[in-house]
């Protein structure tokens, strides 16, 4: 697809039926998936295939990671960013273990992953040899499909269905496990790429009596509105969903997986919906006649109470998934189908239309939410900086242009709810799973995804702390990724929490910490800067983003704010509070 | 509380090792225990089969059904109420010859539940019973005295009433996707 690394010759891949070892088919096989970056890890049952990555290493981009974790999260958010499977490789035992938060996170954000993982010899499989571990056992649940590869063989055929399976469909992690005489081992080279498999059925093909249903449906509704999740950014239709809402005057709110899907300054852009959303969607659930879900699956953080959910309105959801369909919410009209697909088909079918009263009823909530909650949190006031603060002037400062990449908690929220994305695929965050440690190596590989955009990397103290070893990386390829932690010594989320519901008993919540711009300068020679004063906070945020290399800003915020408006655990979407 | 009813579900599949793991992950994680499972080569080659017998609710095993048939190795899953199959268990009782020898009361139980002599030893004699497990059970439970030595129950083989084929489903499924997106 792309050649930017032609700095050097490219070695051809052999011809047809040359005699190759496993590990070189392996390598070979990666670059007629058009893989072009790996983030790895190697180890004692990887050798082989790291040794022939050696002499491609100016093909196949190798990062190298600190810790496994980090790689499954930056080959996660590399997938997002551009739209393609993201390549992993670890050695087998603690490698592999380690990868698993990192599979379960792809898994349930339903992103393409394909890790491979070296594994003893095939004769030793089962007799507790040194650093075995049940690699297919123990990732089986976290993954969309998984395979141990025994001999040489096998490999490209495997290889081949890996990505196809990982990137079609609901996308997902594969897990491929390879035992070291299958890399020594010699084979005859050949490659096909995987173009179907019997029992798998990726895209279902759109069902025309349920578009027309939906279309009248939609025709007919007074006050509809459209949820628009991360199906919109796999299906890559954006464009689809704008001429969808436009043509229909539909109100559009994105999910946090959703997020810049749509651009969040359009007029039709009502915010986000969920526990730490927008009033306005979600009151606005409870009050209309149609809503149309779209590439999301009602997540209990989304519909808060089941069963005080939408119950007056008809539901339309449209979904690759067929197991989501009805498996939180019923539904009216239900689309199994690609979004792009199903949104092209359903379009010619919609008419014009005008919700004009219905769309301003948004406003007004929006208003009454931006007084009694934004304006005060992004306001210049009090003693303490606020996180809003940050977050709002960095979208301002950067125009809303910029790749953001967060950890998970407090500040996460409030990205979600500050940042003012005008571009598609311009989000990577932890959603389903909620992985603290999420975030930097997730900035690490947004900017080795995207080099030429600015990448902003917020996280807490307390996350930051599960994955600072990335600052590594980082370092090591002097990757110019922005970071931002907003430190309020607290485990803020779990903390407002304690608050909130557990009579302000903090329990294990308050963090000491190091000095994290010394870590970052010091260490690892990466530019950073401390601030706590309002004051200067600008300047700083001016100076991060006008440093070349890598910047780490400290930003010492308020230790005790809580995240509103919220829907309370348990709690339906119509009782949202705002302190 | 919606009622918790007995199914049978039927999965026809690629005989993938792994597979069956990967089933019973579904089910393990929504705490449903798996009352019966049994797994054999369907008579089309390279096509296996698993007949599963849980307890659950009707909105439940639907939900199940569909992540079974999300599986990439899984071609169709169903389920079924018993009254939609034909099914059958079969139960192995193993009894002192001695017991057989001393009264008629084994050889007519034999008769009465058209169970059948397998083996006869000196020592043991091996009976075979087919049918439901209240039936096989009720045999269990009249041959207890006569000082059983060993029980076994096969999980639940099924074949379904409904006349269409697996080979029409997958046609079906095949006819209505696209395998991909360009």
């Amino acid at each position: 697809m792309k050649t930017n690394d032609e700095k050097t010759a490219k070695k051809e891949l052999p011809a047809e039926g040359t005699e190759i070892t496993g590990s070189e088919a392996l390598i070979f096989s990666l670059l007629k998936e058009n893989v072009e970056t790996i983030f790895g890890y190697p180890g004692g049952a990887i050798m082989p295939v790291y040794d022939a990555l050696f002499d491609y290493r100016d093909q196949l981009n190798h990062v190298l990671v600190r810790h496994e974790q980090g790689a499954a999260h930056a080959a996660e958010s590399y997938a997002k960013i551009l739209g393609k499977t993201g390549v992993v490789m670890v050695t087998s035992g603690p490698g592999a273990t380690n990868l698993v938060t990192g599979l379960a996170n792809a898994m349930i954000d339903s992103v393409p992953l394909v890790a491979f993982s070296g594994q003893v010899s095939s004769n030793l499989l089962g007799t507790d040899a040194f650093q075995e571990t049940d690699v297919i056992g123990i990732t089986m649940p976290v993954t969309k499909w998984n395979y141990q590869i025994t001999s040489a063989e096998e490999i490209p055929e495997i290889v081949a269905k890996a990505f196809y399976i990982a990137s079609t469909g609901r996308p997902g992690p594969v897990m491929i496990d390879i035992t070291k005489d299958a890399q020594f081992g010699r084979m005859k080279w050949h490659y096909k790429k995987c173009r179907r498999i019997r029992s798998y059925f990726p895209y279902p093909k759109v069902q025309m009596d349920q578009v027309e249903k939906a279309a009248h449906l939609i025709n007919k509704a007074q006050k509809p509105l459209l949820i628009a999740g991360r199906g919109i950014l796999i299906s890559k239709a954006e464009e689809e969903l704008m001429n969808l809402v436009t043509k229909a005057d539909i109100p559009v709110t994105t999910t946090l997986l959703g997020l810049s899907s749509f651009p969040v300054d359009h007029p039709l852009n009502v915010g986000m919906p969920g526990m730490h959303g927008n009033m306005a969607p979600n009151l606005k659930t409870n009050e209309c006649d149609l809503l149309i879900a779209i590439g999301m699956r009602f997540d209990d953080r989304i519909t808060g109470r089941l069963d005080d959910y939408a119950n007056q309105a008809k539901i339309i959801h449209i979904e690759i998934d067929h197991s989501e369909i009805g498996k939180n919410v019923p539904t009216d009209v239900a689309i199994v189908a690609d979004a792009k697909d199903a949104l092209s088909k359903l379009l010619p079918l919609i008419k014009e239309n005008d919700h004009k009263e219905w769309v301003e009823s948004f406003r007004k909530e929006y208003k009454k939410e931006y007084d009694k909650v934004i304006k005060p949190a992004r306001e210049s006031k009090g003693s303490d900086i606020k996180m809003d603060e940050v977050v709002h002037l960095v979208s301002d400062k950067t125009d809303g242009q910029a790749i953001v990449v967060t950890d998970v908690g407090q500040h996460q929220m409030v990205v979600a709810r500050n940042y003012s994305f005008k571009k598609a695929r311009s989000f990577v965050t932890s959603g389903g799973l909620g992985t603290m440690g999420f975030g930097l190596p997730a900035a690490v590989g947004a900017k080795v995804a995207s080099p030429d955009r600015t990448v902003l990397g917020f996280a807490g103290d307390g996350g930051f702390q599960m994955t600072i070893q990335e600052l590594g990386t980082i370092a090591q390829y002097k990757l110019p990724v922005k970071m931002i932690v907003l430190n309020n010594s607290f485990l803020g989320m779990v903390r407002q929490w304690q608050d909130m519901f557990f009579e302000k008993r903090y329990s294990f919540t308050e963090l000491t910490n190091p000095a994290f711009t010394k870590i970052a300068s010091e260490g690892y020679g990466i530019a950073s800067r401390y601030i706590e004063k309002r004051g200067d906070l600008e300047k700083a945020v001016d100076e991060m983003l006008a440093t070349d290399g890598p910047f780490l800003l400290e930003v010492k915020v308020k230790k005790e704010q809580n995240v509103f408006p919220m829907v309370p655990a348990g709690a339906s979407v119509s009782d949202m509070v705002t302190e | 509380m919606e009622k918790t009813e007995e199914f049978t579900i039927k999965v026809y599949s690629e005989n993938h090792i792994g597979l069956l793991n990967r089933l019973t992950i579904i089910f393990t994680r929504r705490k449903i225990n798996i009352e019966s499972l049994t797994t054999s080569e369907y008579h089309i080659p390279g096509v296996h089969s698993f007949t599963i017998v849980v307890n659950t609710t009707e909105t439940m095993i639907r939900k199940i059904i569909s992540q079974i048939q999300k599986l990439v190795d899984v071609m169709k899953a169903f389920y079924y109420h018993s009254d939609e199959i034909i099914y059958q268990e079969i139960a192995l009782y193993k009894v002192p010859t001695s017991a057989l020898l001393e009264t008629n009361e084994i050889e007519k139980l034999v008769r009465r539940y058209n169970a059948r002599i397998l083996e006869v030893t000196p020592e043991y004699t091996a009976i075979e019973k087919t049918g439901h497990k209240e039936e096989t059970q009720e045999l269990l439970n009249k041959m207890k005295p006569f000082g059983l030595l060993e029980f076994v129950r096969s999980g639940r083989v099924a074949i379904t009433k409904p006349m269409k084929e697996l080979a029409v489903h997958l046609q079906e499924l095949e006819e209505a996707t696209n395998y991909t997106n360009d």
